[in-house]
């Protein structure tokens, strides 16, 4: 009933074992590269433009939007990760409504090196924001003997985004299986169309805190302090 | 009664307690956010967008308690240590 998606050999690759994660996260990337591929091909100005170029402006439209509204910061700075993270975890997570695709996401491998990068982008932002000796005493505010807890929150902070994700889209797959083994045809259905609406959630979840915890440290504090106790 | 029913019956128990009481507390704490998520909503239309956004973050704060109920209920269910020992030891 419950696969364990990094156990499972999709097949060898020079003698390599592939396992079904790896497989589908190459699955997605050659997705996302693609239609970016599509979308890009000619980009026009001009009123006449491709109903791809359409589409793709409303969408980074959107995460700039909420990137500035959140970080109260030039939204370039932030847009190349967490675009990337938003993209690529909401094309994985609607990767398992196509059938025999499992979504990458529902492995722990993949949602770790995800809050990995988050986890490595905190201090590189933070730095780059305001400079390292501003950075560091963040973790002796409000004293310095908390030195032991900021860190540690910046660590559990990490783990829960990590734990979230996956959490989240292993126990959709395993309540769609354990439906199918109930009731087949019918009543996965409407679990499955639930499914579509919080992969995109989570998508946008892990987005947006990603953005709260990459630019906590930034020129301007308006939304963040209201986060800070999190 | 032997080791390995004891071994399986508590952990059924433990599974079942596990996910029961952390998604117990989730769901209320939920219910709380989105109360005063309305509340707020019904004071004040014109901030829609930020209260939406804090809604979400809390709520995804919120469900990390029952998400790791769920793992654990997981790991007790099929990657279950104790049980793994257990057979190990009777097939010995």
């Amino acid at each position: 009933m419950l696969e364990n998606i990094d156990a499972l050999i999709a097949f060898h690759l020079f003698g390599i074992p592939i396992n079904y994660t790896i497989f589908y996260s190459w699955v997605v990337m050659a997705l996302l590269v693609f239609f970016a591929w599509l979308a890009t091909r000619n980009l026009h100005a001009t009123l006449h433009v491709s109903r791809f170029q359409t589409a793709l402006e409303v969408i980074v439209m959107a995460m700039r939007s909420q990137i500035k509204d959140v970080s109260g910061d030039n939204p370039m700075r932030y847009l190349p990760i967490i675009g990337t993270f938003f993209l690529y975890i909401a094309a994985s997570n609607l990767l398992t409504i196509i059938p025999w695709c499992y979504a990458p996401t529902s492995s722990l491998s993949t949602t770790g090196a995800f809050a990995f990068c988050v986890f490595c982008a905190i201090p590189i932002y933070g730095i780059r924001n305001v400079g390292a000796r501003t950075y560091l005493r963040k973790y002796t505010e409000p004293l310095p003997i908390l030195f032991p807890l900021n860190v540690l929150g910046d660590f559990s902070s990490v783990f829960a985004l990590a734990f979230r994700l996956y959490g989240n889209v292993l126990s959709g797959a395993v309540i769609g299986s354990a439906l199918i083994m109930l009731a087949p045809f019918l009543l996965p259905l409407p679990l499955q169309v639930l499914a579509l609406l919080t992969g995109v959630i989570h998508a946008y979840i892990f987005a947006l805190l990603a953005i709260v915890y990459v630019s906590a440290i930034g020129p301007e504090k308006k939304f963040i302090d209201t986060l800070n106790y999190y | 009664m032997d080791a390995i029913t004891f071994i399986g019956g508590i952990s059924v128990m433990a599974a079942a307690l596990c996910i029961s009481i952390g998604g117990l507390g989730s769901a209320l704490g939920e219910g709380n956010a989105a109360a005063s998520a309305l509340r707020s909503l019904a004071q004040q239309p014109d901030e829609s967008g930020t209260i939406t956004r804090v809604l979400f973050v809390s709520m995804a704060m919120l469900e990390t308690e029952a998400i790791y109920a769920f793992v654990i209920t997981i790991l007790i269910l099929y990657f279950n240590p104790f049980w793994d020992y257990a057979v190990a030891a009777a097939a010995k």
